[in-house]
């Protein structure tokens, strides 16, 4: 009873100090309208019965559902942009070695010459930037792949497996592996 | 409060008439048309960009939907953002939201690349950067921002969560655990299993049909240190193969993106250490 009587007051206030509020426009969603029943809610999309089995429905949709997209709107991060250069320079490393391993096996059925003698002739026969890049794209997977390795070992004793610490150790990697790549390519 | 800002301004002239009673209430209106009664004076715009799929017109493909708001009418979370979207610009618009406080889960998504939870997810104040919110990565879409967590539910519930005792306590009443004890749960039992490190984990999006993932994995581990629990032997059993905490190749997106700030890299860590033990 009480609330009735305040917004019965509350009301008559209105339309005397706002005539204007008191418009079917503005009362909407006033209690008085609530009240009335005037204040239902409209929406402006409609939606209709739907007949169909829901289990079916959902089977349908289950087909057609579309995988939300991962890789390429991921943003890119130190932790997981240096976990894939790990795998890939991982592969690239022993699959390298696998070849060149083959290689050396097979050269003396082949005719090639891949001995350690006519190797270094060769390659003394390059001008200095060849042998310089030639040098730092071997050495550059190599010690990423190897000090990434050192991290992900103190990783399984549990270690340094915080943020800021995963994030540092990353760069850190990054860092080392490029200056001493760089040392290698110079020796 | 903040989506029913601009909604509220039409009855604002009566609001003060309305204060003295005891109830100042405003009813749930939707407004059929987009219309801001008062714009502000310099607006700062922001351009949000949205990931649509509509399951009832499954031929089209899904698309991005550029919505502009003004950020000065706008709450400061994303989740303030889509739900002025919703109200204002286009109902249609589906997302999941519950508590708007970080505790239920509900609003998991990728904000700007990152998996994070949408109400704990402030919008970067600089409105000429455009944001763009994707359904959680790799997931199946239910429609627009809703990502199917069936499977990850089924994988909590294959862990069995839950204490398993066969022997009753001494004296018949609690189990009973040291503080030293319970302290090793402190950082796991405030999971709140909103999906965001499972799903920004790459091994989970290659192998989430065996791979447990990492939330999943936190909660295991949860039981495999709780010192009232007798079934680890187990539990450890269980885990034990190739797939299911294997496929972790310590990416650590999973610690990264926590929202709630846990570490499930270093539950899996240390559960990989406990297995080797």
């Amino acid at each position: 009873m009480f609330s009735q009587k305040v917004a019965q007051q509350s009301l008559r206030r209105l339309a005397v100090q706002q005539p204007l509020a008191m418009q079917w426009s503005m009362m909407r969603a006033s209690p008085a309208a609530i009240a009335l029943g005037k204040g239902i809610q409209s929406r402006p999309v409609t939606t209709s019965p739907n007949t169909e089995d829901p289990n079916q429905i959902l089977a349908k949709q289950r087909l057609n559902r579309p995988v939300a997209p991962h890789l390429t709107i991921y943003k890119p991060q130190i932790g997981w942009i240096g976990s894939s250069l790990h795998r890939i320079t991982g592969v690239a490393l022993s699959g390298s070695l696998y070849l060149w391993a083959t290689a050396y096996l097979a050269s003396p059925v082949l005719g090639w010459h891949l001995e350690s003698a006519s190797m270094v002739a060769a390659m003394a026969a390059l001008p200095i930037a060849a042998k310089i890049a030639f040098k730092a794209t071997l050495a550059l997977p190599f010690t990423y792949h190897c000090m990434n390795g050192v991290r992900h070992l103190t990783w399984d004793t549990g270690r340094a497996l915080t943020n800021p610490a995963i994030i540092k150790s990353g760069w850190a990697v990054i860092g080392l592996s490029v200056t001493s790549a760089i040392a290698l390519a110079f020796l | 409060m903040a989506s029913l800002r601009s909604t509220s301004r039409l009855f604002a002239a009566s609001r003060p008439l309305f204060r003295p009673a005891t109830f100042a209430r405003s009813y749930a209106t939707v407004e059929t048309k987009n219309v801001d009664p008062v714009p502000s004076e310099n607006p700062s715009m922001k351009t949000f960009k949205v990931y649509r799929w509509n399951p009832d017109k499954p031929t089209e493909k899904p698309s991005m939907e550029s919505y502009q708001l003004d950020l000065k009418k706008t709450g400061p979370m994303m989740l303030d953002a889509l739900i002025r979207i919703k109200n204002e610009i286009d109902p249609t618009l589906t997302f999941r939201r519950s508590c708007r406080e970080g505790i239920c889960g509900s609003c998991a998504m990728n904000i700007d690349g990152v998996n994070t939870l949408a109400c704990l997810c402030r919008i970067p104040t600089d409105a000429a950067q455009e944001s763009r919110i994707y359904p959680l990565p790799h997931t199946y879409v239910v429609k627009d921002l809703v990502p199917d967590l069936t499977l990850f539910y089924k994988q909590y519930k294959s862990i069995k969560p839950y204490l398993q005792r066969d022997t009753p306590t001494a004296d018949g009443l609690e189990n009973r655990q040291s503080p030293e004890d319970r302290k090793k749960l402190d950082g796991l039992y405030e999971c709140i299993l909103c999906a965001c490190c499972s799903t920004s984990c790459p091994s989970y999006w290659w192998n989430s049909e065996e791979y447990l993932g990492p939330a999943i994995l936190l909660q295991s581990y949860r039981w495999l240190v709780d010192s009232r629990d007798e079934r680890t032997a187990e539990r450890k059993a269980a885990l034990d193969n190739s797939m299911s905490v294997y496929r972790c190749h310590t990416i650590l997106n999973c610690t990264r993106t926590c929202p709630k700030g846990l570490n499930p890299g270093r539950a899996i860590a240390e559960t990989k250490k406990i297995l080797a033990a």
